[in-house]
């Protein structure tokens, strides 16, 4: 199976400039924002939406190609796409439905086809069924046979988990990730919900506005984003600006509003820029009162508990810096933790800024 | 009864429908996905015979049709007869004051598609045609069987386009609808009465056969 290959580019009425590529096997989730243009984008590589350059390819069939003068309607294109609300034929049953994809196969074959996708998908018995008579997660799953049932080159998924309940989608979540294991095909799944992306994609690229900021392995995207701005797309809040300085004993280090913070050595950021920098939650490590805890030697920063919010087991806690009172830090820890520490609004407190958690950035543009 | 009006009523009330079937697809399909420029003005000329009197739209009919006209030499010289106080002058000014009646609620049945589902027909492998036959029309039906109902019943039941076009020549142009006005101005009561009687009876069966289509409709996509 070959890879799907996408640039697509516009400014109007929808801007648009991304570059995409996606391996057979791999899924690649698009996330942003509402009105970031991601499901324009999966819309363009399905031939619903037509931008003004660009060009979509699968292997050697090319799909789009505005400069050439190509551009093959959808229903020549061979993908799968499962809608946001399913768009199910409400006056087909389950089959009818699948088999309504099915044209590429000689008639005699499409019925038993179309029982086995739905068995694929766990519907065996619902067969009967119209969508009407189908729950959300049920109508999904037809949604997502009928998708299959094509042997498409391409699955496109826009925003299927966003309408069923959360029980119903951490068990379609569960189905997706055994689902695709079966297939040989580029997977592109548009996403507004970063855990979901990062639960079930191979890489994750970032939109805003039209343009993709980041395309990157989920642990790459949400630990070392590439600007402030993917830092913000991905809930990172701990984003500061500092200027390097030397460390002693040779590398960098960052002075922080008169900390000094050792960072990893990073060439892109010579002595005396200034650069933004970001620390995930998971790498701020709050000292103990009682006991010094692992990595307490690197980076102690001091200042005073602003706030503290109990949801569920974990406790947000931010954190006022000393010398700069205008720089929140953010950081988890169990609520059991919090509760022992006594962690309150108020109270003084030390933490960890771990090394291997900063991460440097160009400097937000100050527009 | 005047039993030849009748006939010729339903003769041409079944060809207005057989007419404006496609049409009323093609054009209601048209003004209900597509968006182009003057498309206001499209729908308002579709409109039109649903205010304008009859009598001018079809004194309009009439000139357009009559053989000084563009129109009128051009079916003279394709089909070697005239347009005026014929059958076939009857059948085409009955399709354009149907217009309306057809397009309008087909329209109405296309836009109530989603947009996804059309496109999940595109993306399912199905050309135009296909997505057309197998989905469009389907789940449109209630709003195409609404439009032809209302367009039949609408035909027998033309009065002023129909005498202004057509005339009353027997068995040619002379409707049922003529034929009560000429039994009543003939003081032929009972006649005029019969007749009456099962027009109403149709409008009424007619009405309640659209009533039930439309809620179909809405419980087909609700």
């Amino acid at each position: 199976m070959p890879d799907l290959k996408a640039h697509i580019r516009q400014s109007t009425p929808i801007p648009l400039d991304a570059a995409l590529a996606c391996a057979p096997g791999e899924v690649l989730a698009l996330v942003g924002p509402s009105g970031s243009g991601k499901s324009t984008l999966l819309r363009v590589i399905a031939g619903l939406y037509k931008p003004d350059e660009g060009r979509v390819s699968v292997g050697d069939d090319v799909w789009l190609d505005t400069a050439a003068g190509i551009a093959t309607p959808p229903h020549r294109r061979e993908v799968g796409f499962v809608f946001q609300s399913y768009a199910l034929f409400p006056h087909m049953t389950a089959l009818a439905n699948v088999e309504s994809a099915l044209d590429h196969r000689p008639a005699a074959d499409r019925p038993g086809r179309a029982r086995e996708l739905l068995a694929l998908v766990h519907l065996d018995g619902l067969e009967a069924r119209r969508p009407a008579e189908l729950s959300g997660g049920q109508q999904q799953r037809v949604a997502v046979a009928r998708a299959l049932a094509r042997d498409p080159k391409v699955l496109l998924l826009d925003e299927p988990f966003s309408a069923v309940d959360r029980a119903t989608r951490k068990r379609l979540y569960r189905e997706i990730a055994e689902l695709r294991r079966s297939l040989d095909v580029p997977v592109v799944l548009v996403t507004h919900d970063l855990d979901e992306a990062v639960m079930l994609a191979d890489r994750v690229a970032v939109l805003h506005r039209g343009r993709i900021l980041q395309t990157g392995t989920p642990e790459e995207i949400t630990t070392r984003p590439a600007s402030p701005d993917v830092a913000r797309l991905v809930d990172l809040r701990n984003v500061f600006e500092a200027t390097v300085v030397d460390r002693e004993g040779g590398g960098i280090a960052l002075d922080w509003a008169g900390h000094r913070l050792d960072v990893s050595p990073d060439e892109r950021f010579p002595v005396g820029t200034r650069v933004s920098w970001v620390v995930p939650d998971g790498f701020v490590v709050l000292h103990r009162r009682d006991r010094p805890s692992r990595g307490e030697r690197e980076n102690p920063v001091s200042g005073v508990i602003d706030s503290l919010l109990v949801i569920g087991q974990t406790a947000h806690v931010t954190m006022r810096i000393e010398g700069s009172e205008d720089l929140p830090l953010h950081f988890t820890v169990p609520a059991h933790v919090a509760r022992r520490n006594g962690v309150e609004p108020g109270i003084p407190a030390t933490v960890s800024l771990l090394v291997e958690g900063i991460h440097l950035m160009p400097p937000a543009d100050n527009n | 009864m005047d039993w030849t009006a009748l006939w010729l009523s339903l003769r041409l009330g079944v060809f207005a429908v057989i007419l404006l079937l496609p049409i009323g697809i093609v054009v209601g399909r048209l003004l209900a996905y597509r968006h182009f420029r003057g498309k206001g003005i499209v729908e308002a000329l579709v409109a039109l015979p649903l205010i304008l009197p009859p009598t001018v739209f079809g004194y309009y009919l009439l000139v357009a049709f009559g053989a000084a006209s563009p129109v009128g030499r051009l079916w003279e010289a394709v089909f070697g007869g005239s347009l005026v106080f014929t059958f076939e002058g009857l059948l085409v000014a009955s399709v354009i004051v149907n217009l309306p009646f057809a397009i309008q609620p087909m329209q109405r049945a296309f836009e109530a598609i989603p947009q996804d589902v059309r496109e999940a027909a595109a993306c399912s492998g199905m050309s135009p045609l296909r997505a057309l036959r197998r989905i469009e029309i389907p789940l449109a039906w209630p709003g195409i069987a609404t439009a032809m109902v209302l367009s039949f019943a609408h035909t027998l039941g033309e009065f002023g386009v129909v005498l202004m076009v057509g005339g009353a020549i027997p068995g040619e142009t002379r409707t049922i609808a003529i034929a009560i006005y000429d039994r009543v101005q003939a003081f032929d009561g009972q006649a005029a009465a019969q007749m009456s009687a099962f027009l109403l009876a149709l409008s009424l069966v007619t009405i309640t056969l659209t009533i039930g289509l439309s809620r179909r409709v809405g419980r087909r996509l609700g």
